[in-house]
């Protein structure tokens, strides 16, 4: 006797909470409705981020570090709902045990961070000025269309290292485990509105993340290539950071975190 | 009830009739919901947006204002966004007594009126002369006098005291717009708010206001509502219409609008202007501001592009 089965019911991780697009709008994807973002879904994530920056960038570097672990814990207590979730399979195993070394690699690249992006400058004068990497704020991640995964945590994780506050548009043709992801985010005491994964049509949103002007940096890892040029285009208006898509696609390394910080340089007299 | 009240009434107002009429709580709380789900948008929207801008008391009511913060809010009463001249200046700006000065220098010859709070704002528990003689103090240099009910006699049920007061502090403000504000939070349910506005109405008062700004819960949409209803009445039983200020606690153009629907469908359009209609808040103009600046441009706006006064 087969056990009942429940069909489940996508939806938006959204400052904090579990919704449907405000829009009401869906897209098929086999059996599935995927919740399709509107631009003021995306408004409302940016609103919910801001206002999580100063208190997730103003923890310490160490708690940082200690709630993406957690994530990590999350995730492997339900390895195997998410390797149902990827597809099942050998490959699907090995995507959640890469996610899962990224998720610990970025805890643990939290308190490091400074070292391995900062710096003590010698100058030619009776100073010196060191250089300390600081969040941008709000990131827009376009997450990659694959691996629907890893892909998308290995780049929210390496905002969140750095003290960022990420609205990430999930993959657009596999959005379930991208938005299940939102679970572990929302048990793994990453606080609420720091983190909202929308899924929805990319030619739709990509240009509103572009415009958008309370938004910081742009990771634009999966952003389709015919959609580049006008992100960028839009982008400019306020000299949005762009963070390209890598050339090996995926691979986590503090360079992805530092790609979302600024660096601040802060003069300091000598032997005072 | 008609005995405490009829020592107050001007005679052609017939009480106790539509002024004691019981308020219906539920059914203000349901027209609240249906006015502030009321969607707004485009042409509509943008006259909106304005309206609100042109009806705004812009407040700074701190312990902490100086002269000099109450220059800055006084330039972005008179040019609320300096990169869009077509936002029109704001109604007035309102302060405390003291600021009435510098903020009087920075506005004359403009179409900005100077508002000033008196009677022992916010809580009015000041001795009987010393209200009447901040409010004459203010009233030498503000255009507008917003006073606070004596909520400790209108608890106690000494309607007449406060009714007194009223009338009095309009006299002594000779002839300056009066605005009486019932902070409708401490009057303890909507038969009350009712009550409340009846009496400030009949005592002579230009203007209803909702709230301080100073306690929880300020301004809500289910109260408007039922003051609103009661301007209506008086307007119907006596033909003079009383303007009303919703103030306190609206932060998102969301809900200004919410309140500008309230005022246009309780009292029609004859109020949906700053003679008759004000909102009173500090926060809410760079929300207005940034959705007007996005029906412009079509991008969404950041707080940090907004002067924060």
């Amino acid at each position: 006797m087969s056990a009942p089965s429940v069909a489940k019911t996508p939806k938006l991780y959204l400052g904090g909470a579990f919704v449907r697009s405000e829009s009401g709008r869906v897209y098929p994807l086999g059996l599935v409705n995927v919740p399709r973002a509107s631009r003021k879904d995306l408004r409302e994530a940016v609103r919910a981020a801001r206002a999580a920056v100063p208190g997730w960038s103003h923890r310490t570097a160490y708690t940082r570090g200690q709630v993406l672990y957690r994530v990590a814990e999350m995730l492997e207590g339900r390895r195997v709902e998410f390797i149902a979730a990827l597809g099942g399979g050998r490959a699907s195993g090995r995507e959640v045990d890469r996610t899962l070394d990224a998720l610990v690699y970025y805890a643990g690249l939290a308190d490091k961070l400074a070292q391995l992006g900062g710096s003590v400058n010698a100058v030619a004068g009776p100073y010196f000025t060191f250089t300390v990497p600081e969040p941008v704020g709000v990131v827009a991640l376009v997450a990659p269309e694959a691996p629907a995964l890893f892909g998308l945590l290995t780049h929210v994780a390496a905002a969140l290292s750095g003290g960022n506050a990420v609205v990430a548009l999930v993959s657009e043709r596999r959005p379930l485990p991208g938005l299940l992801a939102g679970e572990l985010l929302a048990t793994g005491d990453v606080p609420q509105g720091v983190v909202a994964l929308l899924s929805g049509l990319r030619t739709e949103l990509v240009p509103q993340i572009g415009s958008h002007r309370d938004i910081d940096a742009v990771d634009s890892a999966g952003c389709p290539p015919e959609l580049r040029r006008e992100l960028e285009r839009l982008a400019a208006d306020r000299v949005k950071r762009i963070v390209p898509a890598s050339a090996d696609g995926t691979s986590p390394g503090h360079r992805l975190a530092l790609a979302t910080c600024e660096l601040k340089t802060i003069w300091h007299p000598v032997g005072v | 009830m008609a005995a405490m009240t009829a020592g107050v009434a001007p005679p052609e107002v017939a009480l106790p009739g539509p002024a004691l009429r019981s308020v219906d709580g539920v059914g203000a709380e349901a027209r609240a919901q249906l006015f502030a789900s009321r969607s707004i948008k485009r042409g509509a929207k943008r006259w909106a947006l304005d309206l609100i801008v042109r009806c705004t008391d812009l407040t700074s009511l701190e312990g902490a204002d100086t002269p000099g913060r109450t220059a800055t809010l006084c330039a972005k009463a008179l040019r609320p966004d300096p990169v869009d001249p077509a936002v029109p200046p704001v109604a007035a700006v309102c302060v405390y007594p003291a600021l009435a000065e510098p903020a009087s220098r920075c506005l004359r010859g403009s179409p900005v009126k100077v508002a000033a709070v008196a009677t022992g704002f916010p809580s009015g528990q000041v001795p009987a002369e010393v209200k009447l003689a901040e409010a004459a103090a203010a009233a030498r240099v503000a255009d507008e006098i917003d006073m606070v009910m004596d909520r400790r006699a209108f608890l106690c049920g000494r309607y007449v005291e406060v009714a007194d007061e009223i009338a009095a502090v309009k006299a002594a403000i000779g002839g300056r717009h009066l605005k009486v504000i019932l902070e409708t939070g401490e009057l303890g349910g909507y038969d009350q708010v009712r009550r409340a506005s009846w009496l400030a109405m009949a005592a002579g008062a230009d203007f209803i206001k909702t709230s301080t700004g100073k306690i929880q819960p300020a301004a809500t949409l289910p109260v408007a509502v039922v003051m609103l209803e009661a301007i209506r009445d008086f307007a119907e039983a006596t033909g003079r219409p009383v303007g009303f200020k919703a103030a306190g606690g609206i932060r998102t153009a969301r809900q200004a609008i919410g309140y500008a629907v309230a005022v246009n469908e309780t009292l029609g359009g004859a109020w949906l202007n700053p003679v008759r209609f004000r909102i009173g808040a500090s926060s809410l103009l760079n929300d207005v501001l940034m959705q007007i600046a996005k029906e412009r441009s079509g991008a969404y706006q950041a707080p940090d592009d907004f002067s924060q006064t």
